[in-house]
């Protein structure tokens, strides 16, 4: 059994930033990961539903706008609402530090912010995800 | 029946997507499960879309499911992209041009990664065409990783073969016609708004001209905007007109033995190549092995024969 670690980075909202995003992504592949990448402007449905066609092992969320309690918590909300509890949620982007905590609560695993070592992300994803 | 077997026959997307990667995996549950799915496939239209790469396929697929969904059958769309054979990973970003499909329940997208296939195709899809008809899609899209010489291995599973080219490529169309005229039931030239579409759809009509001229079906050649959605009702007929010809002679069948033919090769590679670098006792024979022909004391041919030896025995 070749199990590959499969993630989704998606773009919600009204953001047209995603250098981050695609080196983000990149580093992943070159980790020998999956990475499926949906573009900009992403509902918290179109990303659910994308991430159960995919059966991805992780979603990365990435917001500059300063909309992440609403946005990222959308996702969350809407995987628990249909009962996916296998799937990893990390976060990127703009986030203030005093959110962090809040969205830990609200199922976001982990937040990285500016500055974030692409390691530190790879590292974390191949600790929690089961193979 | 075998539980994600039943619900993917019940069309339930996260069985569907959870055996995908089974097989996409290897793992021991994929194969129990299709065969329990086998008897309920054989329904669906295969189109397989391939050709020079930013010709536009993502765009064009988005179109044609658009169309397709109009006429209420349900699609089923298999993105191919390479896995880098670095690292093993891969950036699937097919997607992208197909998001607006994201919310159509009688839609359903995977991205594959070509996992050390050649050919243009993964592994695995010849299962994940089995698991999408079993569960009840009318069409099944396939998109290849695209074009150069090599990359003709989808006229193994779709009916249908679409290959796409655009304006402008000049000489390069005689460059591929070589694998290509092959593969083709339908040329699409897309991003026809732009110059020299004219002399491309001409240089090709004369390739086909030579190709088809002691055929009874002559390989239509039509222009599209993909972006705009021009001609992508001209092309749906002529899909559907093309899986009529097929039905109405022998070609059909001819179609399928074929694609059961590859996929009893593919599994039979796969199985051999596992029993043969994954198992243990074989691992470290071909590391010595290596060993040896490295340091001339065997040569490969010879090496070769140690290890099919004790399976072809």
């Amino acid at each position: 059994m070749n199990k590959k670690i499969r993630i989704l980075i998606a773009k919600p909202g009204l953001d047209g930033h995603d250098r981050g995003a695609k080196i983000v992504a990149r580093a992943l592949r070159n980790a020998g990961m999956e990475v499926i990448y949906t573009g900009l402007h992403q509902t918290a449905e179109m990303i659910v539903e994308t991430a159960i066609q995919e059966d991805v092992d992780v979603i990365g969320l990435s917001l500059l706008s300063g909309a992440h309690m609403t946005l990222f918590t959308d996702v969350t909300k809407l995987l628990k609402e249909k009962n996916i509890e296998d799937i990893i949620v990390l976060g990127g982007g703009i986030i203030p530090k005093q959110d962090v905590p809040k969205l830990k609560k609200e199922g976001i695993s982990r937040v990285f912010g500016p500055g974030t070592h692409t390691e530190d992300i790879i590292e974390f994803i191949n600790k929690n995800v089961k193979t | 029946m075998n539980e994600i077997a039943a619900n993917v026959l019940k069309e339930d997307p996260r069985s569907i997507a959870r055996l995908i990667s089974y097989a996409e995996n290897g793992s021991i549950y994929a194969s129990k499960a299709m065969k329990d799915i086998h008897p309920f496939t054989g329904k669906a239209h295969v189109i397989g879309i391939t050709g020079v790469m930013g010709g536009g396929k993502s765009t064009l697929i988005c179109e044609i499911t658009r169309e397709f969904r109009k006429k209420g059958k349900k699609v089923g769309i298999i993105a191919i992209d390479p896995t880098s054979p670095f690292s093993g990973g891969a950036l699937l970003g097919d997607r992208v041009r197909m998001m607006e499909l994201a919310m159509d329940k009688g839609v359903f997208i995977r991205s594959m990664g070509t996992r050390g296939m050649l050919g243009g195709l993964a592994s695995a899809v010849y299962d994940v065409v089995e698991i999408l008809d079993a569960s009840g899609k009318d069409i099944i899209i396939i998109e290849t990783v695209g074009v150069g010489q090599a990359e003709v291995d989808i006229i193994k599973i779709a009916d249908t073969t679409l290959v796409v080219l655009v304006p402008g490529l000049g000489d390069s169309v005689q460059t591929i016609k070589a694998g290509v005229m092959e593969i083709a039931d339908i040329f699409i030239i897309n991003k026809a708004d732009r110059p020299d579409v004219n002399q491309t759809v001409a240089e090709v009509e004369s390739l086909v001209d030579i190709e088809c001229s002691n055929k009874e079906r002559r390989i239509p050649v039509l222009k599209t905007i993909a972006k705009n959605g021009d001609g992508i009702k001209d092309l749906i007929r002529e899909i559907e007109l093309h899986n009529k010809y097929l039905k109405s002679n022998k070609e059909f069948d001819r179609k399928r033995r074929k694609r059961y033919e590859a996929e009893l090769v593919e599994i039979i590679r796969k199985r051999l190549m596992n029993f043969i670098f994954d198992e243990s006792i074989f691992k470290d024979k071909v590391e010595l092995l290596i060993d040896q022909i490295y340091k001339k004391e065997i040569d490969p041919y010879s090496a070769a024969d140690k290890i099919l030896g004790k399976i072809l025995k």
